[in-house]
């Protein structure tokens, strides 16, 4: 039996396999472990990120700064490795750590000064935007040998795809956020915030620590996102991944997660992820759309399951309420 | 009660909000294996006592003994290490968990560091089955009914615990059978030898479950006793604090006033709403004061909701001037001329950062539209002229209303409708938390009004302030309106009386 809870995720399965089905009736060549595999490395630092904004909204909360850490990151590592020349692990470990750290800043700020993370994530957006211009305003190529390694590593398909070591990092990374959600205290917690913060807080959930490390670890996630997208695009520039933070907001709700927190799977922002690739690729095979396309059929998509979220809400809780009727 | 080895002993404590007293030399004694009610009207400090026995204030006077060792529990964490479990009315167990879930969060069981999910799941099964439930533990709490929930609540509670159980408000929202459920629970965690305090207004339900009770009054100590000696009537005297003397009717001089031949000219017939307050009738007549009397959660604020148009009825007439009138909203109710002043002051009541004049003038505006706004100098001298005839202090039109007295906040707020110059005026407890003075005013300003021909509807936990002022006093009990007494009915032993006999019908 499906549980009413699970519903927003087996919805967006079932439209992700009716999408895709649709898909390669027009386009045979859909069908193929290529376009699989292109459409998992293309979305592999969306993906990344996506998971850390899974944790947030489960919270109740909300992180802006995603898309300009993904740029600062993709620039501060370009710059150190490209300009300075320093070795790429120790740009990247840098970049982790710096990332962690704003993190951690704003979730503190959102505990302890009581902030509503709107605010303090938006604050954080602009700052961190702003150091990506700081250090670079330019497009700055990179190019190591380990780097060239990492992006030229791939696993052979049978029928031609790759399974590059971007898409394998973005799959790691869902698989072990699948299990910090689901399986660890810490993933317990999260979802006792999100439900209702008070409650959580008169049942003994620490609030304070697990709060910062929600931020913290979308911070994480935010730098491991940026180092991805410059091995994706062999380049820093503080112009790109605007609006980044949105994208991985709608792949979090179309995977069935509730706004207002709580409610939701780290498999179900994979399913969002893949969704918003499948249309992408639509659009590439087709060939005479508009790449707009995409963005009107998240919007569609995005209203759709908001109004789908309302209503299972709305059908539980007169469920319950006809449950009560008979009771007396 | 000297016996020391007590489970839980706290002697004179005391606890002031902003210099406000809340609670003051309170001593309560908790035994083991027994259900300790604690009873008391809104703001006689229940709420306040178990917050500090469970760790959610601290207080300023006092000792605290758990099993004859000295507590000082600074958090609800604390407390709960102590083994004082609490299970809250509202805010309780989070429902977009799974009943297992709830009951095991923060020590959940782990298997090399993950959740093992099936040894959480055998474990709330056996737990849910000491209490006779045996439900589905992977379903989210939201999807049980609110007693199964509650029981859930306290399974955590005293497993966490285990040593005391604080109940607040349990039966609130639970039906009979579901109250009865809750009850043979309580029964058997007092056998395993817990000690249980609950809150409850349900004088029955004190009586069905408890063993002592306790009751407080403007954060007093009134007394604690053993229930089975304890007769009803004393209880109700004991909670609302009049002896039971008789008690002769201050207001004799006003009697003639109110002329009892006129036809009324606001009529409520078989007036009601399900689930609220079962139909009443009610015909106030001009420069007539309506009392109405009852027990926290008798019904009294829905009456007055009812009244004003807050609540739908769903059952019955209202009428003015022998016309049926529908009061679907406060707006309809303001424009057949009632007012209505609500007992939550700072949350109904005043807009905090408006000005006096602002908040005088609301009323009035309302009743004009917005197309015809008043004017800021109309709005002066309109708050001025009241000022003085209330006698509003500090005399500023232009200060922020929070920053008065409650006392003056409650003139304020009269003022404000009076400038509606409004026929029926309803007060839910007009002089809850303002001081002497300002409360002898404000009952003469009642009586004043009254003897200008107009009507009021008078709410109140003071059983001598509606004696004083109120020409009749509707008494209700669990939702109903179960007597009118008028003229020199009109007593505080009458109405203990009344509220007495129907509590003692409801139980047989």
């Amino acid at each position: 039996m499906i549980h009413s809870r699970n519903l927003p995720f087996v919805t967006t399965l079932a439209i992700l396999i009716i999408a895709y089905a649709l898909c390669v009736l027009q386009f045979p060549n859909m069908l193929s472990t290529r376009v699989i595999g292109n459409l998992l490395t293309d979305n592999a630092f969306l993906g990344i990120a996506a998971v850390g904004m899974t944790f947030v909204i489960l919270s109740g909360g909300i992180d802006l700064s995603i898309g300009s850490v993904i740029a600062f990151t993709s620039v501060f590592v370009a710059v150190m490795v490209g300009t300075l020349g320093v070795h790429p692990l120790i740009a990247f470990a840098a970049v982790l750590v710096i990332s962690t750290l704003f993190g951690c800043m704003m979730g503190a700020m959102i505990r302890y000064l009581g902030i509503p993370p709107f605010v303090v994530t938006l604050a954080g957006m602009f700052l961190a935007r702003g150091a990506a211009y700081l250090i670079s305003t330019e497009s700055v190529p990179i190019s190591h040998p380990m780097i060239d390694a990492i992006q030229g590593f791939y696993f052979r398909f049978p029928g031609g795809g790759r399974l590059t070591a971007l898409a394998m990092l973005m799959l790691l990374v869902f698989i072990v956020g699948a299990f910090v959600a689901g399986r660890t205290r810490f993933g317990a917690n999260v979802y006792a915030i999100g439900g209702n913060q008070q409650s959580a807080e008169l049942m003994g959930v620490p609030v304070g620590s697990t709060t910062v490390g929600i931020y913290a670890l979308s911070g994480f996630l935010s730098g491991l996102a940026g180092i991805a997208y410059t091995l994706y695009t062999s380049s820093g520039y503080s112009l790109a991944t605007v609006g980044v933070e949105l994208d991985a907001i709608a792949a979090v709700v179309i995977g069935g997660t509730l706004l207002t927190g709580g409610v939701g799977l780290v498999a179900g922002t994979f399913v969002g992820i893949l969704i918003q690739g499948l249309i992408q690729t639509y659009i590439v095979f087709d060939g005479t759309l508009s790449s707009w396309w995409t963005k009107i059929v998240i919007g569609i998509l995005l209203f759709v399951f908001i109004v789908l979220q309302r209503g299972i809400i709305w059908y539980s809780n007169r469920k319950l309420a006809e449950g009560r009727l008979k009771e007396v | 009660m000297t016996d020391s080895t007590s489970l839980l002993e706290a002697r004179g404590i005391g606890k002031a909000f902003l210099g406000i007293t809340a609670l003051d030399n309170v001593d309560f004694t908790l035994e083991r294996g027994e259900i300790h009610a604690l009873l008391g009207e809104n703001g006689a400090g229940k709420s306040t006592l178990i917050k500090i026995l469970t760790g959610v204030y601290t207080r300023d006077h006092g000792t605290m003994r758990l099993d004859g060792v000295e507590v000082t529990p600074a958090s609800v964490a604390e407390a709960q290490a102590l083994g004082i479990g609490t299970v809250y009315q509202e805010v309780n167990l989070l429902e977009n968990l799974t009943v297992a879930e709830n009951l095991f969060l923060g020590r959940q069981p782990r298997k090399l560091g993950l959740i093992d999910r099936r040894e959480m799941r055998r474990r709330s099964k056996a737990l849910l089955a000491r209490y006779g439930l045996d439900i589905d533990v992977d379903a989210l709490l939201s999807s049980y009914s609110v007693a199964i929930r509650q029981i859930v609540a306290i399974a955590r509670a005293v497993d966490l615990s285990g040593k005391v159980l604080v109940l607040d408000e349990p039966t609130a929202s639970l039906d009979t059978h579901e109250v009865e459920m809750l009850f043979s629970v309580l029964r058997r965690l007092r056998e395993d030898g817990l000690g249980i305090i609950i809150i409850t207004h349900f004088l029955n339900q004190v009586y069905a479950v408890a063993d002592r009770v306790t009751v407080l009054r403007n954060g007093r100590l009134v007394g604690t006793r053993r229930l089975s000696e304890l007769p009803r009537l004393e209880l109700i005297s004991m909670m609302l604090g009049r002896e039971l003397q008789h008690i002769t009717r201050e207001h004799q001089a006003q009697e003639e006033t109110v002329a009892d031949t006129a036809e009324a000219p606001i009529r409520f017939a078989g007036y009601g709403k399900r689930g609220s307050v079962a139909p009443f009738d009610l015909d106030i007549r001009p420069g007539e004061v309506v009392g109405i009397a009852g027990l926290l959660g008798s019904g009294r604020t829905e009456t007055a909701f009812l009244l004003f148009g807050i609540d739908r009825a769903d059952s019955g007439t209202a009428s003015v001037d022998n016309q049926d009138i529908a009061l679907s909203s406060p707006e309809a109710a303001i424009a057949k001329g009632f007012g209505f002043c609500p007992e939550e002051r700072k949350t109904d009541g005043i807009i905090g950062d408006f000005s006096v004049a602002d908040n005088i003038a609301l009323a009035l505006q309302a009743r004009q539209g917005w197309a015809k706004p008043i004017s800021s100098r109309e709005k002066r001298t309109l708050a001025e002229n009241f000022i003085k005839s209330l006698d509003i202090r500090p005399a500023d039109t232009e200060r922020p209303i929070k920053f008065l007295s409650g006392g003056n906040q409650q003139k304020a707020i009269l003022a404000r409708w009076l400038a509606t110059e409004p026929r029926l005026l309803i007060l839910d407890e007009p002089t809850r938390g303002i001081d002497i003075g300002a409360h002898a005013e404000i009952l003469k300003m009642i009586e004043r009004l009254c003897t200008e021909g107009m009507s009021l509807v008078v709410i109140s936990s003071e059983l001598e302030e509606l004696t004083a002022v109120a020409h009749r006093v509707i008494v209700l009990s669990d939702r109903r309106h179960v007597a009118e007494l008028s003229g020199d009915q009109v007593t505080a032993d009458n109405i203990m009386q009344a509220i007495a006999a129907s509590a003692r019908t409801e139980a047989a």
